[in-house]
């Protein structure tokens, strides 16, 4: 398969995080639309480095995946403490800074 | 052949996962597509010939993600319905459309690759993950004690947020403990 191939693909999953980003209201949906576009992004960064025959593009998947898991780890840990406050994970209850 | 047999394969079953993961109600559906997409993705990097990374792809995601997701969801009443009712939908409709425009015009663009020289290059004799240990160990070995550092700090900030008030256990109080502690929580 060609480079635009994967780069395509790697697009459309970012474009499916980000349209989950901006619909979902529910906290845990944001987060596991997070972890889409960060994958998507691996696809896009592993493509690159074998259509160079470079392994960087592998190396900085590496570290994308020990982002995301510490990005999993801070935060489902301050969601339960909001769980804990507001018994909501709704995102709408955070907006209290409203002017 | 095979490739793009396994390519357009697993495209098709990523994006339907992910599409399910998004747009459903159920956060144990989601949750389940989104471990399935995930695995679906390490297929990628098998294709690709990134052996390490999909294991670790693996590993990680379905491994130890996914389980602290699970954990996690025990803590919140996530069945009961959020009300996902969007309040400007004018907004949404202008974001995505600039985004959508944003992501054409990168397409659109050539494909610039005069004189991109591999600064790690690829040994086929070596195999991949003796090819990633040995990039992995020399050049970016400050990135990755960086890295190992941040899972660190991660690590105790979760169980230090997570944990607050969990050495109490609520089952061993009298019903005049609980009341007190939840009226001390109050204030």
């Amino acid at each position: 398969m060609t480079l635009n191939a994967y780069l395509i693909l790697s697009a459309l999953l970012f474009c499916i995080g980000l349209f989950g980003v901006l619909r979902r209201k529910n906290l845990l949906m944001l987060f596991f639309s997070t972890e889409i576009m960060l994958n998507a992004c691996n696809i896009g960064f592993v493509a690159v480095s074998r259509h160079y025959g470079d392994l960087t593009g592998q190396m900085f998947s590496f570290f994308i995946v020990a982002i995301a898991a510490s990005e999993v780890a801070i935060g489902l840990g301050l969601l339960i403490l909001w769980f804990k406050k507001k018994n909501s994970i709704d995102l709408d209850s955070l907006s209290k800074m409203k002017g | 052949m095979y490739e793009i047999i396994a390519f357009y394969l697993f495209s098709f079953l990523t994006v339907g996962m992910f599409a399910i993961t998004v747009t459903t109600n159920n956060v144990l559906y989601a949750l389940s597509s989104l471990a399935a997409g995930m695995i679906f993705i390490s297929a990628f990097f098998f294709i690709l010939d990134a052996d390490f990374l999909g294991v670790v792809q693996i590993v990680v995601y379905t491994g130890a993600v996914m389980a602290l997701y699970a954990f996690g969801m025990m803590f919140f009443d996530s069945l009961s319905g959020i009300d996902e009712k969007i309040a400007s939908p004018r907004l949404v409709f202008l974001l995505s459309g600039l985004i959508a425009l944003c992501i054409v015009l990168i397409f659109s663009f050539p494909l610039i690759d005069v004189g991109i020289v591999a600064h790690a290059p690829v040994h086929p004799s070596w195999g991949n993950t003796q090819d990633v240990g040995i990039v992995l160990f020399t050049k970016y070995l400050v990135a990755f004690e960086v890295a190992a550092v941040m899972l660190l700090v991660a690590m105790i900030g979760g169980i230090i947020l997570a944990g607050k008030k969990m050495d109490i256990s609520y089952s061993s109080l009298s019903e005049e403990e609980i009341t007190r502690l939840e009226k001390k929580d109050e204030k």
